[in-house]
């Protein structure tokens, strides 16, 4: 698009199959993301999305192919790797411990310390300040950072565990539905977090069901079916109708034809509507926060 | 600072939280119930048992030197709870740690290898650490349920030590550690007493103590505890956000199995021989005494400070019984009512401090 020479792969797999038992879940799979790009994963429910990234974040290792990353070949063996390397993910199950408090969840497995020797403990007080922060820029006010989180309501926990990577995903992000239960506004948020991810330099991978949320912010769509790459295009390539149409399933597609269209239509107003909405939400909280520390002061 | 006219989503002070006393918080705690238990199991005895001097140091001093054992098993017991595994192993681990130290210390004219005491004992630790080891490596790479695993290792260990103890020695039952070099001075570590008001107090309550203080450091205080609140309360969810959850499992058991080789240790000194069927039961006691103090048998939840609760409401009905002259057959049957009354109590109490 507007780069003349594409920068080398961030994260890269090459033919990568992965088995259950008989089941086929991924069969030669290729995908990479660059730096300051977004890759959308799409794709039917069970086309293998969830699986390919719990790849690509050390949960599975993968039966066969190759996993690179910034250029090098690597075997992640848990999650723990794929942190360390500043590869960050929101599970669709969001990966929360509902009887620990949302302060313990946000840091877990990646405590910060303080102290020295066998008095270096969990530092409480950062952890409990950041989780309020951070939260606190998703337009997300905790009450309470003591509060367990199998008390919060559906959206407030994906806030979290979206906030979770976004501090800890260095280079890669990975968001698997991140918009699934969330309030406009809130997923408003979420796609500006890709935006500004993005901008960071960080490569995103972002899988969703929903093409109004995919089409503005992705540079690149990989489309996921039956455990095969189906298509592989840049946003040139790929104008929103299609992007519809490929994401309803090819093989009923006459059938559907006048109703695509229609949909499509509609799709190309709801985008419009989605992304002048983004905007304005995007204005508001910039005021807001002007206004917080004008009253800070 | 709130009362500007915007209707700000970041707000100093969010409106729909309302201000928790100290009292709410501390509702919520675990080791509550066995807190407010214990207290109620006191006051009864103390009335019914009145003239039996219940209420007196010697008393006092024999309930807690009967709950230092039970309470150092509990301490452990209760943290690997709260990760979601059991161990059943750990009555047999008491046996075999002990024999080993007896059978190392004895003579070699009476069939044993004439040993002083402290290297036996270091020796038992390792056989103990390398069991629970053995026991945390079986659960995660069999990824069968802790309970059949240590079943398992509660009769293969309790056969070895009778089985061991007599191809060796040709008895089950070895004594004269008092007459073994070192024996002073870890007499004096584990099995020394002070006496307060006519009731003796035995070091045993010390090394509870401190077990109950590390654990609660450990749970609430260090990244470690966060990890086994972590693994128990979803395990998947766990490793998926990086935290070594097979390290910590097999950490633990091996905590446990360090907690039986300690009562070992302090009941040989003490009785100055072990028995090849001591323990016996105990790895039930302890799990008794971890529940009634609040740990859920699901993971993910539960104290330290609860299970040392337990422990002591476990040895005060015991005692209670005693002295009252009650049969002691009847000690069972209060128990087990102990047991179901903590479950539904503590079951309640975590609803409530769930849901606030
Ligand atoms: N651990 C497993 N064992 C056996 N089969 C599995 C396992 N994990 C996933 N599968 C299978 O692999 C296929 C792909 O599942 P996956 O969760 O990756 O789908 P998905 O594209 O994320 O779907 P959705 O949009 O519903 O989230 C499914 O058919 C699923 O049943
Ligand atoms: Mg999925």
């Amino acid at each position: 698009m507007t780069t003349t020479t594409a920068p080398a792969p961030l994260l890269e797999i090459d033919n990568i199959s992965k088995y259950f038992g008989s089941v086929i879940a991924l069969k030669d799979v290729s995908m990479f993301v660059r730096p300051g790009e977004v890759t959308c994963l799409l794709g039917d429910n069970g086309a293998g999305k969830s699986t390919l990234i719990k790849v690509l974040s050390g949960v599975h290792q993968p039966d066969e192919g190759t996993y690179r990353f910034e250029g090098a070949e690597m075997n992640l063996s848990s999650p723990r790797d794929a942190l360390e390397y500043g590869i960050a993910t929101v599970y669709q199950d969001l990966a929360m411990i509902p009887l620990m408090s949302v302060w313990r969840n946000f840091f877990l497995g990646s405590e910060p310390t303080k102290g020295f020797g066998p008095f270096k403990r969990f530092d409480a007080e950062y952890a409990k300040r950041t989780t309020k922060d951070e939260l606190g820029k998703m337009g997300i006010d905790i009450r309470d950072p003591d509060q367990a989180v199998g008390t919060l309501s559906g959206g407030e926990r994906q806030s979290v565990a979206i906030a979770r990577a976004v501090h800890f995903g260095a280079k890669v992000l990975i968001l698997d539905e991140p918009t699934a239960a969330l309030g406009v506004k809130q997923a408003g948020v979420v796609l500006r977090y890709v935006v500004q991810a993005k901008q960071r330099g960080i490569g995103v991978i972002f899988i969703t069901h929903n093409p109004h949320h995919a089409y503005p912010v992705g540079d690149h769509f990989v489309i996921l079916k039956r455990g095969q790459v189906y298509g592989d295009y840049t946003k040139d390539e790929l104008p929103l109708e299609q992007l519809i149409q490929m994401m309803a399933g090819g093989a009923d597609l006459e059938a559907l034809q006048h109703e695509l269209e229609r949909a499509a239509e509609e799709g190309d107003q709801a985008a419009e509507n989605a992304a002048a909405g983004l905007e304005e939400e995007v204005e508001k909280l910039d005021e807001l926060t002007e206004q917080r520390s004008e009253d800070g002061e | 600072m709130t009362t500007g006219t915007a209707p700000p989503p970041v707000t100093e002070h969010d409106e729909r939280l309302r201000k928790v006393g100290r009292l709410s918080r501390l509702l919520s705690r675990p080791e509550l119930g066995a807190v407010v238990g214990a207290v109620l199991v006191y006051l009864f005895f103390a009335v019914i048992a009145f003239d039996n001097n219940f209420v007196s140091w010697g008393s006092l001093s024999s309930i807690l030197n009967a709950a230092a054992p039970l309470g150092i098993l509990s301490a452990a017991v209760a943290m690997l709870m709260i990760a979601g595994e059991f161990d059943l192993s750990i009555g047999s681990i008491v046996g075999f740690a002990g024999m080993t130290i007896m059978v190392l210390v004895t003579s070699p004219d009476q069939g044993g290898f004439g040993w002083t005491l402290w290297p036996a004992i270091l020796v038992a630790l390792v056989f103990a650490l390398a069991i629970g080891w053995f026991n945390g490596i079986l659960v995660v790479t069999t990824k069968l349920p802790s309970f059949i695993v240590t079943l398992g290792t509660l009769f293969i260990f309790r056969g070895l030590t009778i089985a061991l103890t007599r191809t060796i020695t040709n008895r089950t039952q070895l004594g004269g550690l008092d007459e073994v070099s070192g024996y002073d001075l870890a007499q004096k570590v584990f099995a020394s007493s002070i006496t307060i008001g006519g009731g003796r107090f035995s070091i045993a309550i010390l090394w509870w103590v401190l077990l109950v203080v590390v654990s609660t450091w450990v749970l609430l205080k260090m990244t470690w505890g966060n990890w086994i609140f972590g693994v128990g309360g979803d395990p998947n969810a766990a490793r998926n956000v990086g935290v070594p959850v097979d390290k910590v499992r097999i950490a633990l058991f091996m905590t446990t199995a360090f907690s039986a080789w300690l009562v070992a240790v302090i009941q040989a000194v003490q009785f100055t021989g072990a028995d090849t069927l001591r323990g016996t039961g105990q790895e039930f006691q302890a799990i008794i005494a971890a529940v009634v103090g609040g740990t859920l048998l699901t993971g993910g939840y539960g104290s330290a400070v609860g299970a040392a609760f337990g422990a002591f409401i476990f040895a005060m009905v015991k005692q209670g019984i005693r002295i009252t002259g009650v049969d002691g057959d009847w000690f069972q049957v209060f128990v087990g009512a102990v047991l179901v009354i903590a479950v539904i109590f503590n079951n309640y109490i975590r609803q409530k401090a769930v849901k606030k």
